[in-house]
């Protein structure tokens, strides 16, 4: 299966197991416009799968009075560019439903699906994260997957978390990545980094899309191609680099990141978003103060820049494999 | 005595005055203090804007086949004005084809057209004045074809080369902008160019254009369902702001259907729950958009206030490149509307009729259109993208922010060491005039 399979997939346990389970947003009855919710609206009838019109503070703001009566909303915002006409529906009010009414309401119910990050032409509107924005709306839960096995049991564990969770697909993997995805019903955890390669000399911290990146980064620097080997110090190469993928960014997995970061000393983070208070900002702050005798060089952030997202311009944009390769080097020789 | 009384009053009242009072004399219950709402016994509930409670009705000019309707009014055109007209209405779909076709060979990144809309973005277009601001949502090239835009520029938006003065390369296509031509740059976020559109008019009410100019609005009828469409329509009424709201109501919102975004009466309806003037007009009879939009506009005007046009019409291609409307539509129900309600032929046999154009013409036409678009296409294509260094302008004006600038100096670090080894870097930078060294020297 690939991706856009797999979210099909845990969607259709999602309506199988619960018979409160409703999906809905634009253009979902007939699939979806990344065909995640394809078939789904023929299976289950349209009272559980529609089409809302055309309004993303609608959706959220229906989404929520679903949950708010024990019911399991499941809304898709079509690009997370477009997430904003919802914002005061996430950060007001669904991310505040539990605290305002002391505990007597919430909205554990709702899921925000939405596609996220660069596919390389997307321009100002079809390219960015804006996971950053919503790390100050405590009460709410971002979770970013890497791939079809994570996308389905991650969102399987965020339709069923207690708290509404802001569930971002990086749209480039819908159809890109493929897996052999269990066919059950299954979770993964929320709240939890997964580390992918265990090292010791730096710790390699990212979500979603740039993990892919950061994979080729890591080659290049055990074996760097002949046109930039010059810039991979030899000493360099054999250097064991730690892979997280964070999964979770609110709450994000302290533990595991510093933990890993005593150990090795050093921390690269690499997003798609700009660097000002992205969530890296966030990440580093916490780790300069967790790992401040531990650090052997400063941590390092490899983002985009802070501009709005250019599209003929987005190679130079996107932090790729030489930039995160770069920005490994001189982390390792700082 | 009392009656002879009251309708001496009455004969003196102001206009509005007298509305009340026969309404008083009718209405035994008098009304609210603090408003005209007459006081009644009966409970009655309504859900619609006509009296008799049927829809709205659509206003034509022609029919299909390009004879004038009984009791309808041409609208004043001569013959020129019509040539115009037609011409920008054939000239749309040309350009169209040929880029719908070179995004399909990857030649640009996306696309959208406006096939089956033209009467509808251009008889507007014409009816507008070249100076009224235009805010855009996306599918409106032909306002800035009717405004002279030219094809050059169209071009050089969609491959975004250097010539691109709409964004510099930096939106997809599509997103087209010009001052000169009051089009303000296209935003790919629906609807929030509706209340932008109010602020538009508000300003140009307190300007030296004052009286002369609206803000002119397009959305379609799935934007309307924004809050922002709400939003704008509420600011350009109560707080009073020359502004056309101009619905392309064209049947789908991608895949989902008109009548999925509304349970009223369409996008009419709701104009009265404003308090503005509100129109139905037959958005594939040119002629109908032409007299509609020009009245529109001049009560907009004249009245300082905001006024929506409703244009019924079909889309007949598909949402965008992106997208494949055979997943959602039949094909035979596209065919069927093509053939039987084509916008462009039904002006074309108009022109027949009053002999301002002819099938030698007709060739003439097309033919040097098909020319001309290939040519501005083949020019545009072989032009380099802008300058790299305006990847970090723009985002803000006057003096640059450290960190843009910090970031700026990063990649010129970056593109020294590996501009020239680094394959996807290298490709991409010949792509750019001076292929990145003004990254370079700007740094020096
Ligand atoms: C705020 C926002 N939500 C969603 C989208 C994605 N989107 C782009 S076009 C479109 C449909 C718009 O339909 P309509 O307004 O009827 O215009 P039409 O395409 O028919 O001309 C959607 C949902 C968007 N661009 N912006
Ligand atoms: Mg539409």
């Amino acid at each position: 299966m690939n991706t856009y399979q797999s979210i099909r997939d845990a969607l259709s346990h999602a309506l199988v197991r619960d018979d409160t389970a409703v999906i809905f947003g634009e253009d979902v009855a007939f699939g979806g416009v990344f065909r995640c919710t394809m078939g789904l609206a023929e299976e289950f009838g349209r009272e559980r799968v529609f089409n809302t019109p055309l309004s993303e503070q609608g959706i959220v703001g229906f989404g929520i009075g679903i949950a708010a009566m024990g019911h399991t909303s499941i809304a898709e915002i079509q690009f997370a560019d477009y997430i904003y006409p919802a914002f005061d529906q996430i950060v007001n009010e669904a991310a505040k439903f539990r605290y305002r009414s002391g505990g007597q309401y919430h909205v554990g119910g709702l899921t925000i699906r939405t596609p996220t990050m660069s596919v390389g032409h997307g321009g100002l509107y079809h390219s960015q994260s804006p996971e950053g924005f919503f790390m100050g709306a405590a009460g709410v839960k971002v979770v970013i997957p890497r791939s079809p096995i994570q996308a389905k049991g991650l969102l399987l564990a965020s339709i069923r978390d207690p708290n509404p969770v802001i569930f971002m697909e990086p749209k480039i993997l819908y159809r890109s990545a493929v897996e052999q995805v269990p066919i059950d019903d299954f979770e993964l955890p929320i709240g939890r980094a997964d580390v992918l390669i265990a090292g010791s000399d730096l710790t390699l911290l990212t979500w979603g899309t740039p993990l892919y990146h950061c994979e080729t980064a890591l080659h290049m620097l055990a074996s760097p191609p002949p046109q930039v080997s010059r810039h991979v110090p030899e000493s360099l190469r054999g250097a064991k680099v730690e892979l997280i993928d964070l999964r979770t960014i609110l709450p994000w997995d302290v533990e595991t990141v510093v933990e890993s970061v005593n150990r090795t000393g050093r921390l690269v983070i690499v997003h798609e978003a700009g660097l000002t208070a992205g969530a890296g900002a966030e990440i580093a702050a916490t780790v300069q103060k967790k790992c401040f005798l531990k650090l052997d060089a400063p941590v390092k952030r490899i983002t985009g820049w802070d501009t709005p997202v250019p599209l003929q311009y987005e190679k130079f944009y996107i932090p790729d494999a030489i930039r995160i390769l770069d920005g490994i080097v001189e982390t390792l020789i700082y | 005595m009392l009656r002879q009384g009251l309708a001496a009053v009455k004969s003196r009242a102001c206009l509005p005055c007298r509305r009340w009072l026969a309404s008083a004399a009718s209405e035994k219950h008098g009304h609210l203090p603090s408003s005209q709402s007459p006081i009644t016994s009966k409970l009655k509930f309504f859900k619609s804007v006509t009296e008799d409670g049927g829809q709205i009705p659509t206003y034509r000019v022609l029919d299909g086949v390009g004879k004038v309707i009984d009791g309808a009014e041409v609208p004043e055109i001569d013959q020129a004005f019509a040539r115009k007209i037609y011409e920008n209405m054939v000239l749309l779909p040309t350009l169209d084809t040929l880029l719908y076709n070179v995004q399909r060979q990857g030649k640009i990144s996306f696309y959208m057209t406006a096939y089956g809309e033209e009467a509808t973005i251009i008889g507007s277009a014409a009816a507008l004045a070249n100076d009224d601001e235009v805010l855009g949502q996306y599918r409106e090239a032909g306002v800035l074809l009717w405004r002279g835009f030219g094809l050059d520029n169209i071009m050089a938006q969609c491959v975004g080369n250097e010539e691109d003065t709409s964004g510099k390369g930096r939106q997809m296509p599509v997103h087209f902008g010009s001052p000169k031509h009051h089009f303000l740059t296209i935003s790919s976020p629906l609807a929030t160019q509706i209340p932008q559109a109010a602020g538009v008019a508000y300003a140009i009410s307190r300007s030296p254009r004052r009286g002369k100019n609206c803000a002119a609005v397009y959305f379609g009828e799935g934007a309307a369902s924004e809050g922002d469409f709400h939003a704008g329509m509420l600011f350009a009424s109560t707080i009073p702001s020359p502004t056309l709201f101009i619905a392309r109501n064209n049947g789908f919102a991608i895949s989902t259907p008109a009548n999925e975004q509304y349970h009223g009466d369409g996008i009419a309806a709701r104009g009265p729950g404003y308090g503005v003037w509100t129109v139905r007009v037959d958005g594939n009879d040119v002629l109908a958009v032409l007299g509609a939009v020009r009245e529109a506009r001049k009560r907009c005007i004249e009245e300082g206030r905001g006024v929506l046009v409703e244009a019924m019409t079909y889309r007949v291609g598909h949402h965008s490149t992106s997208d494949d409307s055979f997943a959602y539509r039949s094909r035979s129900e596209v065919e069927d509307k093509k053939r039987i309600d084509n916008p462009i032929t039904r002006f074309r046999l108009f022109m027949e009729s009053r002999g301002w154009w002819s099938s030698d013409e007709e060739e003439v036409l097309r033919a040097r259109l098909k020319k001309d678009v290939l040519e501005a296409f083949k020019r545009a294509e072989g032009l380099p993208r802008n300058e790299l260094k305006e990847l970090f302008t723009d985002v803000y004006g006057g003096e640059e922010p450290w960190n843009i600038k910090e970031q700026r100096e990063e990649l010129a670090g970056l593109l020294k060491k590996y501009g020239d080894s680094w394959e996807p870097w290298k490709n991409e930078l010949a792509r750019f005039k001076r292929k990145g060294q003004d990254i370079l020297q700007k740094t020096d």
